[in-house]
């Protein structure tokens, strides 16, 4: 059966058949609270994920661009070392631009721990120059032994440092999200087979009627998979989309509101939760057809 | 039809039945009878295929029931109508949808509803069709399940105790409807401990007696 006309099946209600089984509130209720809850769960698993993903990439690419130069050096001698390393910088190549970071600049910078306010010439403050890369970048070993040899007070962070443990972060963040989304999968199919058991076990009655006169395996347990099958779907649906409103309530992202602000999808991304639902309903499928088949095997 | 060969049932440790052979003929009516707890309700459920038998064989329509799958064993229950003792139903359905539920399980949804109302009349319950089965007398449960028995058009119908739970008039009632359908050609077996019921069938029909006793089944002789 092509996968379009198995989802036609499921979807196209057998009132005849579904009718075999007894509507039963509980189960009905717990499952699309589970469904829901879950799809709910997973929007924002998903979200993390994306989010996660955006972050390893701006974090990757906007460090990799970009280093700083320290120099510590007496205050008689700061200015000429700053232009000593600013000339180096501007004969290597790979560099794009290099400049020294204002007093405002640097003032700024310290005012998170100092207040502001605060009088640079008070404090053994190293001057800081802003390094920008072009095309692969320059060799930070030869810039090393050059800024060495020609101004001593001069330390080159390339940040690889600490770029690399940030990325590393970021994709475990990453991993987490996708795990978590595995788990919810997990977790929804447990739940599933718990309700679909726990029904098939409360229509043994029915089950024995249906086979004195005659009824498959299959159907019987095909009137039990739509109804959850279906449920988990509507479930689904009413999860997903209870979490893309609560995602599209967050704070919007800004630079300077922290990882929160940027948990969202953007652009493209708000379609991928809207594959949430079926799946929920094709993982429903796969638990209540084998919670089902098994049940009946051991019915005999 | 239906084939027993030498065969034997034990459950539990003891041995319920043993080395029982019969042949039901297309056309036939018998009576099986015995004490309560003979076994007759276990002959009969190893006739249909819903219990196994530990040594022999028990052949339906010519194949052997261990070598059956459960849907094939499901399929082959559709040529085969049985009326049990307590009349089992689905209680949330209307009587009219139980008595086609057989039609409905093997995919023919699209029945003749005339042909439905036409049965529920022969079995007289005409005024009770939208009724549930908690609603139902004793004597309407036994119709109906003998309706849904008949409505696949079943080879042969296997009724355990068909008249267990009814006034006389009423057994009288069911027991012509099992004769007409055996006129018709069917295949009837009838597990009951009512001899009165036996005599009064054998007036009207040509009606062997099996007797199940000490785990054997015996032809019973013309004392009956």
């Amino acid at each position: 059966m092509s996968p379009f006309r198995w989802i036609l099946s499921i979807l196209q209600a057998d009132t005849q058949a579904d009718r075999v089984v007894p509507p039963t509130g509980h189960t009905v209720r717990l499952t699309l609270f589970s469904a829901a809850a879950m799809a709910f769960l997973a929007v924002f698993a998903l979200a993390l994920s994306m989010a996660t993903g955006r972050l390893a990439v701006r974090w990757g690419d906007e460090l990799a661009r970009s280093s700083t130069i320290r120099i510590s050096a007496p205050a008689a001698q700061m200015d000429a070392q700053t232009e000593a390393a600013l000339r180096v910088l501007s004969t290597t190549p790979g560099i794009k631009s290099a400049r020294a970071l204002t007093d405002e600049e640097q003032q700024e910078l310290l005012a998170p721990w100092f207040g502001n306010g605060v009088s640079l010439a008070a404090l053994p403050v190293p001057q800081l120059i802003e390094v920008v890369e072009e095309g692969d970048g320059y060799d930070p070993n030869g810039l090393r032994l050059r800024l060495q040899a020609e101004v001593p007070g001069a330390t080159l962070d390339d940040h690889s440092q600490w770029r690399k443990p940030l990325i590393r972060a970021a994709i475990s963040l990453r991993r987490l999200g996708t795990l978590s989304l595995l788990l919810i999968g997990g977790t929804m199919a447990a739940m599933i087979t718990l309700a679909a058991t726990a029904a098939l076990a409360a229509n043994a009655q029915v089950i024995r009627v249906l086979r004195l006169v005659g009824a498959t395996d299959v159907y019987i347990a095909g009137a039990f998979v739509r109804r959850f099958t279906l449920r988990a779907l509507a479930g689904g649906v009413i999860g997903t989309l209870a979490g893309m409103v609560a995602i599209l309530l967050l704070p919007g992202a800004q630079t300077e509101g922290g990882f929160l602000t940027g948990l969202g999808f953007q652009g493209w991304q708000w379609v991928l939760p809207l594959v949430i639902p079926p799946l929920g309903a094709v993982v429903a499928y796969f638990a209540t057809r084998a919670a089902a088949m098994r049940t009946l095997r051991g019915l005999r | 039809m239906i084939e027993l060969d030498n065969m034997a049932y034990s459950y539990g440790g003891g041995e319920l039945l043993s080395g029982v052979s019969l042949h039901l003929q297309p056309g036939a009516f018998h009576f099986l009878t015995g004490p309560s707890g003979a076994g007759k309700t276990t002959f009969l459920r190893l006739c249909y295929g819903d219990l196994t038998a530990t040594a022999g064989a028990v052949r339906l329509f010519g194949q052997d029931v261990r070598d059956l799958s459960r849907d094939d064993l499901a399929v082959m229950r559709r040529r085969i109508g049985v009326v049990h003792q307590d009349c089992q139903f689905l209680d949330h359905l209307p009587l009219h949808e139980n008595i086609a539920l057989p039609l409905t399980v093997s995919g023919q949804a699209s029945f003749d509803d005339s042909n439905l109302r036409e049965l529920i009349q022969w079995v007289g319950l005409s005024h009770r069709a939208r009724a549930l089965p908690p609603e139902l007398s004793g004597g309407e449960r036994q119709r109906a399940a003998l309706a849904r028995a008949i409505i696949m058009s079943p080879d042969v119908i296997l009724a355990d105790e068909p008249t267990g739970n009814v006034d006389w008039e009423m057994s009288q009632r069911l027991l012509t409807l099992l004769i007409e359908l055996n006129r018709l050609g069917k295949t009837v077996l009838i597990a009951t401990h009512d001899l009165a019921l036996i005599r009064a069938a054998k007036s009207q029909v040509q009606a062997r007696v099996l007797r199940i006793a000490n785990r054997k089944l015996q032809f019973a002789g013309a004392d009956l």
